[in-house]
């Protein structure tokens, strides 16, 4: 930003969830933020939700708007390029992340672009799109002002909407004293217009913008973006070039299919029943307009969403709209904050979106970090069974690696002949009416040896002892007189 | 070697087959009933919605305006404003302002941007735009960007003045969307606004005055 | 309680199953039940299962506990060894074959049977009949006693602030904390009281405490802090495994408070022998 050589951001690796979660299970500053933030989401997302039925039925309108796109989703796809094509957008296709950052690379190249003034975009973070971008001498800023403050102080973002939540205000104002050289200030007012001022001036100069795209509408050729702070209305409207970037699970058919979408995102994100903003942009400046971008492109990236949407019942996670209400409601999230999951999107939709696209190898202890309380599953605005969505990545994380007609890169990643050989075990024993009733005599009569220490249960637990005499027994007794 | 847009919809199909599209069961009550109000409550409840995230608005007619907009140009101390001569609103303001002297000066957005840039944003305090209607639902104003009337025009100077026909509040987007016939054709940039820009960034504290206008003020005109 | 996708070709896009109506329970209350106790109430609060077999003879129920039976499957279940999970479930489903009602004194146990067996065997059509059925009159036993006995509990104890624990499966699933409250509110004596941030996860998931025990302590820690905190002199639950999850954190942190079954507490309070 000011010519000074990049700090990389701290890695942190997803295949250390359990350590990474350690670590911020004792950050108690990063827990009290946490908890604050979370308990004032839920209670937005609820006190804007008021009608039971109208939120039930609301939900259910979402889930059926984004599976009928699912379902016709190839057709979408060619009917949204078709039309954006007629509406002067240009639209590219990525299998991968390197073949996006190529594609923007290009674009950037052809414009002799050196500055980048991005809106928010998730999709780009899959990308690393600003690492890429520098590792090419073209600068890339965030202009979100969550993204701008994390990007200040070398981090990730730590939630889909609110990627600064984790800091409090005192953090931000040593932060903007260090790196910006103002007055320390805690004051809220004071800090955003620190931003302002020097983010309107990236605006003023930037040779692209790059925005996600929240709603992609085939039946008009429309992209559709949501926002409080006009970085968005900026990044897409000043720059000469507008490049959008977003997965390609997100085409809705209808332009009217965007309505109850909008209000469930609005209203299960922050608890707005509209965002300040929301910018539908159907094509680049006309001959005879006086501003907007002279091109506007689209990636389309799949990145591992193809095999998710290969199976009928994986597919569901494709649905999602990005509110981020699942994570505000996760207890297992509010704890570890989201840098701990190592992926780009946290919280519960993270552990089911995160081994399609990074691979199960790369994301072994995700499905089973959960407690499948059901809490993001309760509030998910299109009802993605998230609970059993977990279930059933933990079925396949411990297949045997080398099982046939595999569902998901990294299958057997959790793959374990000894605790197989447990619920082999345990099978028998469950099966077998006098094994467990002889495994419950012995239980109950060798209770005084119950050893004090028993793994991890005992970290948490004094060692659970046995009662004297099982139900069985006590049942058989009194029900049977024997 | 395929593209990736073949390769990608290859998957894709391979995926759908043997299977039928979910049927559209679009349920246009729920999204409309809820959010439907009677005639004199429309204009109230969008004031009480806007003015709820700091819009100022005010009531008046196609003949008052122009003084209430001058009155509330000189009480924020506005040297100039930005607007379209060409629009009839634009016309109309002109003229209440032609040979008079001590006003502010009125700005044209009349060439292309890329002309006069530094001046939009360093120098242009105040815009003046006209609507396509407003949303009691949700307390939102309909803007289509034109040649006239060009999206950095509500979006760059800090204080956006907007005018409002009271005949063009509808209910909800539903409506809007059907009456006004947005699926004939989209253009360029159509805009829903919500308020001033805002922010919850930091510590969720609400802070106004992000990217976007620090200042919305609008004028409603109830004989339109 | 449909499940249209198991029709459908499996690559089919599904959509949500249909907002669930009210239950509808039988109008008469029955004469026979069966009881399915669950492993963990078998080796840890047996006691409980006998309050509960005391609670429904009180009612005029005669009730049967089929010897042979052991656990409902969810833990294999929930580990993703789907396969150990769906034979362990088809050797309950033989047992409870008469058209009794079963009664189940965990909330996550009666969920797992009502909500879950189903889509262990989505693919073999006799099983599935079977397992609907018995789904279909399949009970917590809050539930039971609330929607199908009818019961109308008479306080013989003193005043008393209790606070009510519901497991996440029980609450979402089960509905469990409200027929738990309802129970609780016909106590007279008893006061009801909140803890704080009460419908949260106390942390047991089966083997998410033993896999991630780090983040499943937090949780525990956050959740007896708040029913220490909440002046109740006595804690309930309807679930075992969340008991012995909070009482085995409570032991280890020394602390005097301890859960106990609802079935426990309600046959303690109408004055059922000790």
């Amino acid at each position: 930003m000011n010519g000074q050589a990049r700090i990389p951001a701290v890695e942190i690796s997803s295949r250390d969830l359990k350590h990474n979660a350690h670590n911020a299970l004792g950050d108690t500053q990063l827990r009290g933020n946490m908890r604050k933030a979370m308990d004032s989401l839920m209670a937005k997302r609820l006190a804007s939700m008021p009608d039971e039925y109208e939120r039930e039925h609301l939900r259910e309108m979402g889930n059926h708007v984004r599976a009928r796109a699912l379902s016709k989703l190839p057709e979408l796809l060619e009917r949204l390029e078709a039309n954006l094509t007629r509406n002067g957008v240009k639209v590219h296709w990525a299998e991968t992340v390197d073949e996006a950052n190529a594609i923007v690379l290009q674009i950037a190249e052809a414009r002799r672009a050196k500055q980048v003034i991005k809106g928010k975009s998730m999709v780009s973070e899959e990308m690393e799109m600003n690492h890429f971008l520098e590792g090419h001498g073209i600068e890339a800023l965030e202009s979100d002002m969550g993204e701008y403050i994390i990007q200040l102080d070398h981090e990730k973002p730590t939630h889909i909407i609110m990627p600064a939540i984790h800091k409090n205000a005192r953090q931000v104002g040593s932060l903007f004293r260090d790196k910006l050289g103002i007055d320390y200030t805690e004051d809220v007012d004071a800090l955003i217009q620190t931003g302002r001022r020097v983010l309107r001036q990236k605006f003023f100069e930037a040779d692209i913008g790059v925005s996600g795209v929240n709603f992609a509408v085939a039946e008009t050729g429309t992209l559709l973006l949501v926002e409080n702070e006009g970085n968005g209305r900026m990044s897409t409207g000043v720059p000469p070039v507008h490049i959008a970037v977003t997965g390609i699970e997100k085409v809705v058919e209808n332009l009217r299919d965007v309505v109850p979408l909008l209000s469930l995102l609005t209203r299960s994100a922050l608890g707005q029943g509209i965002t300040t903003y929301v910018n539908m942009i159907s094509g680049p400046r006309q001959a005879d307009e006086r501003d907007g971008p002279q091109e506007v492109h689209l990636v389309l990236l799949d990145n591992g969403r193809s095999q998710a949407f290969a199976d009928g019942e994986l597919r569901q996670t494709l649905n999602c709209i990005r509110c981020g209400a699942c994570m505000n409601h996760c207890p297992v999230y509010t704890r570890i904050g989201g840098q701990a999951y190592g992926t780009v999107y946290p919280g519960p939709i993270g552990k089911i979106i995160s081994p399609h696209l990074m691979g199960l190898e790369n994301t072994p202890d995700h499905p089973s970090a959960s407690s499948l309380c059901g809490a993001c599953g309760e509030v998910c605005p299109v009802k993605i069974p998230i609970p059993a969505l977990l279930r059933r990545l933990r079925e396949e994380n411990v297949k045997k690696p080398d099982a046939p007609n595999p569902v998901m890169r990294g299958q057997g990643s959790k793959y374990s002949p000894r605790e197989r050989l447990l619920w082999k075990g345990w099978r028998l024993l469950n099966t077998s009416p006098w094994l467990y009733r002889a495994f419950g005599f012995l239980a109950t009569r060798l209770r005084g040896l119950t050893p004090g220490s028993l793994g991890p249960w005992t970290q948490n637990h004094s060692a659970p002892k046995p009662a004297a005499r099982s139900l069985h027994e006590l049942a058989r007794e009194h029900l049977e007189g024997k | 070697m395929m593209s990736a847009k073949a390769n990608i919809l290859a998957k894709l199909r391979k995926s759908l087959e043997g299977t039928a599209p979910v049927a559209d069961d679009y349920d246009v009550e729920l999204v409309t009933r809820p959010w439907s109000y009677p005639a004199e409550e429309r204009i109230p409840r969008l004031r009480q919605l806007m003015e709820a995230v700091h819009t100022e608005t005010h009531l008046t007619s196609t003949a008052e305006w122009p003084t209430l907009l001058e009155k509330l140009l000189a009480d924020k101390q506005l040297p100039s404003l930005l607007i379209a001569p060409a629009t009839a609103h634009g016309a109309q303001l002109a003229a209440h302002f032609a040979g008079r002297e001590g006003l502010p000066r009125l700005k044209a957005y009349d060439r292309p941007v890329e002309e006069w840039k530094a001046e939009l944003f360093d120098d242009t305090p105040a815009s003046l735009t006209g609507t396509l209607g407003a949303i009691a639902a949700t307390g939102s104003l309909i803007l289509w960007p034109n040649r006239e009337e060009p999206r950095l025009m509500s979006l760059v100077p800090p204080v956006h003045f907007a005018l409002l026909k009271a005949s063009e509040v509808y209910d909800n987007f539903h409506e809007v969307q059907q009456k006004q016939r947005w699926d004939a054709g989209m253009p360029t940039n159509a805009l829903l606004v919500s308020g001033p820009s805002k922010t919850a960034d930091i510590e969720q504290v609400l802070a106004y005055g992000a990217h976007g206008p620090k200042d919305l003020v609008v004028l409603i005109l109830e004989d339109a | 309680m449909s499940e249209p996708f198991y029709n459908a070709a499996p690559n089919a896009t599904r959509v949500a199953p249909p907002l669930p109506e009210p239950r509808q329970y039988p109008a008469q209350k029955p004469g026979h039940a069966y009881l399915f106790g669950t492993c963990v109430l078998d080796l840890f609060f047996p006691e409980a299962g006998l309050d509960a077999i005391h609670l429904l003879k009180r009612e005029g129920i005669q009730v049967h506990f089929p010897q042979e039976q052991s656990c409902c499957g969810q833990p294999a279940y929930t580990s993703g060894y789907t396969d150990e999970a769906r034979e362990v479930a088809r050797a309950q489903l033989a047992l409870f074959a008469e058209d009794w009602p079963l009664v189940v004194p965990s909330g996550s146990c009666a969920g797992m049977i009502r909500h879950h067996y189903a889509e262990l065997f989505k693919d073999e059509p006799a099983t599935l009949r079977q397992v609907q059925a018995l789904a279909a009159r399949t009970f917590e036993l809050a539930e039971f006693l609330l929607h199908v006995c009818k019961v109308e509990f008479k306080d013989r104890g003193e005043p008393q602030k209790v606070a009510l624990h519901t497991s996440c499966s029980a609450r979402r699933e089960m509905n469990t904390h409200l027929h738990g409250r309802a129970l609780l509110a016909q106590l007279e004596r008893v006061e009801r009281v909140e803890h704080d941030h009460e419908s949260e996860c106390c942390g047991f998931g089966g083997t998410f405490s033993v896999r991630m025990p780090d983040i499943s302590g937090a949780m525990v820690a956050d959740k007896t802090r708040a029913l220490q905190d909440s002046g109740a002199a006595e804690v309930v639950s309807a679930d075992c495994g969340c008991l012995l999850n909070i009482n085995g954190a409570l032991e280890k942190q020394h602390a005097p408070l301890r859960g106990q079954h609802l079935a426990s507490f309600l046959w303690k309070r109408t004055g059922g022998a000790e």
